[in-house]
């Protein structure tokens, strides 16, 4: 459907990775300014707030700095570039190659990752020199589990940012719908505070959405906190559906009105 | 009799709807609140028959349609109506059989990855066209030849030339020898040699794989050289199309007739003989006659005067062109 083979997917990942690794210093800073969940980890441990979730010091640090690592690997920028992209021309190309270009920025974003990687180790190994107590090392299978659900949280959201991107051939300026679902992102994401602290009204419907199964998830399984894993799977895969046929209807619908700007 | 027609077009017309905003803050809200439409037809009712293995050159002024026909035929942009066919294919399914025939180079516009040397590029459209390496090695050893660079493709894209930048472009667009190229500007911004290479390396590679070859460009040289085939295209319209030197013909009749005499008497007496002149300077008169009558009129000039130097040439085609262009 695709047009995809082990080949071109190896390929191009080695390619996006040798273009990312030439910005290694930038990957480096930006693996940095993702340490919201330690200062949130501050706030709350700072203010007692902890007590009141029946969830100990120890594993509410642990679901932070495994919020830290979802958030390192589930990072979507897609919109923005496909947005400048579109607007430059630069798309054109990408269009009449026998691969659906989106793959360019899917391959982009794993290599990012990739680069990503270590910087987010050196990070979390600072992270226990400060909360020795902290430490604690996951099974192979929880580990492998978690590992999963965090690409499935990236899928949701390059999918979402991905249909977001197509309103591209509509618009001008889509990124401005990103900034709609910026702030359900962040604070019903998890990202903030464990889902579970949330208001039991919110709590109520909050499942109903993708946004729990982006970090709060993901971090539960890493950090052990008791969480239903199989369902919440489940969950994700259902939403991962869900977006690739509005994207593919979308991307469908979109490519048509494409003007080729900028070309 | 049609075995080797690869490109087809019938009525094929393309509109755009284009928000217009009067000037000034009233206009801006106004545009604010409520967004005027207009549409644009680039593109109107245009049939095209193009064979196998030709170079045909698009002619036009600026906003014409000719980049909008080359999108169309490449398939990015969708037909609003009429009947389109390439190889077979509907270009605007873009379906990979399609997109592996067929490569769009645009001088202005660039496919390379600006940070990685363009050997990296290379590689990746070579897989994306499903190219085995090897293979891909020998494709980019025989093409760099071809179009002469070599330890350039070591370097990140961003330190090399503008020159050795198009090479590369060319090189990343036909790694996966496409059957037919749609070339939109490809000299843009070259230096006179970089654009001959260019010019050379298209002529050869039509020639050594039979593909078919659509250009536009707004140096003639780059027509002339390699179209005999051109087709003008005003405010969306074919105006012309058939054979450039016969279009030439048409668009200027007469040659130019430049003489250099002994004495100014001759040039005055030159001037009175009813032929129409170009330019007189000094000594030196041009004068523009008839083709058919270039012998005769020739003959007589010989005959009556006495002569320093005699020059025959065809007025620059720029300049026909560009009356064709702005003449309409």
């Amino acid at each position: 459907m695709f047009n995809l083979t082990p080949y071109k997917i190896g390929t191009l990942l080695k390619t996006q990775y040798s273009n990312m690794m030439e910005y290694r210093v930038e990957i480096a800073l930006w693996a940095i300014s993702g340490v919201i969940p330690f200062f949130m980890l501050n706030i709350w441990t700072n203010n007692g707030l902890n007590d009141s979730l029946g969830i100990s010091n120890i594993m509410l640090s642990r679901y932070f700095l495994s919020a830290f690592f979802v958030r390192q690997f589930s990072v979507v920028w897609v919109v923005f570039t496909f947005e400048e992209d579109a607007l430059l021309g630069r798309i054109s190309p990408y269009l009449i190659q026998p691969i659906h270009p989106f793959f360019r920025y899917f391959a982009q974003h794993i290599a990012e990752q990739i680069t990503r990687f270590p910087f987010a180790l050196i990070i979390a190994l600072f992270f226990f020199i400060f909360n020795p107590e902290s430490l604690w090392f996951p099974s192979i299978g929880i580990f492998i589990l978690s590992l999963i659900s965090t690409f499935f949280s990236f899928l949701i959201q390059f999918l979402i940012q991905s249909i977001i991107a197509c309103f591209c051939f509509w618009t001008e300026k889509a990124s401005s719908f990103e900034k709609l679902i910026f702030i359900p992102t962040l604070f019903l994401s998890g990202l903030l505070a464990p889902v579970e602290s949330f208001p039991t009204f919110v709590k109520s419907w909050v499942y109903f959405t993708p946004f729990p199964y982006l970090i709060d998830f993901p971090a539960r399984i890493l950090s052990e906190n008791n969480v239903n894993i199989f369902s919440g799977l489940c969950v994700q895969i259902i939403w991962i559906i869900l977006f690739f046929i509005i994207f593919l209807k979308v991307w469908s619908q979109g490519s048509k009105k494409f003007t080729a700007m900028g070309l | 009799m049609h075995s080797n027609k690869i490109i087809e077009l019938k009525d094929i017309s393309k509109s755009f709807f284009v928000a217009s905003k009067e000037p000034g803050l009233k206009g801006t809200l106004k545009h604010f609140f409520k967004r005027k439409y207009n549409e644009i037809k680039v593109v109107k009712n245009i049939n095209i028959e193009i064979k196998k293995g030709e170079i045909v050159g698009f002619l036009g002024a600026n906003g014409a349609g000719k980049t909008t026909i080359l999108k169309i035929l490449c398939g990015l942009l969708y037909p609003t109506n009429g009947f389109i066919s390439i190889a077979g294919y509907r270009p605007y399914e873009r379906k990979a059989e399609f997109l592996n025939k067929i490569s769009l180079i645009m001088g202005q516009k660039q496919q390379l990855i600006w940070d990685l040397p363009p050997i990296d590029s290379f590689y990746l459209n070579a897989a994306i066209y499903g190219i085995e390496k090897s293979e891909a090695k020998n494709r980019i050893k025989f093409l760099s030849e071809m179009l002469e660079i070599n330890k350039e493709l070591y370097l990140p894209v961003r330190k090399l030339s503008l020159g050795q930048r198009m090479k590369a472009e060319l090189l990343a667009a036909l790694i996966h020898n496409p059957n037919i190229l749609f070339l939109d500007e490809p000299t843009l911004g070259l230096d006179i040699n970089a654009q001959a290479n260019l010019r050379k390396f298209l002529q050869l590679y039509n020639k050594e794989t039979g593909s078919t070859i659509l250009l536009t460009s707004h140096y003639m040289k780059d027509i002339t050289y390699l179209c005999r085939r051109v087709i003008c295209i005003h405010e969306g319209v074919v105006t012309y199309d058939g054979n450039l030197e016969k279009l030439l013909t048409k668009l200027s009749p007469r040659k130019e007739l430049s003489i250099i005499c002994k004495s100014k008497k001759d040039i005055e007496s030159l001037k009175n003989l009813g032929l129409d002149i170009k330019n007189v300077e000094s000594n030196e008169i041009t004068l523009l006659i008839k083709k058919e009558d270039i012998k005769k009129t020739l003959k007589n000039i010989l005959n009556k005067y006495e002569l320093e130097d005699l020059q025959i040439s065809e007025p620059p085609v720029d300049e026909i062109i560009g009356k064709l262009l702005t003449n309409k």
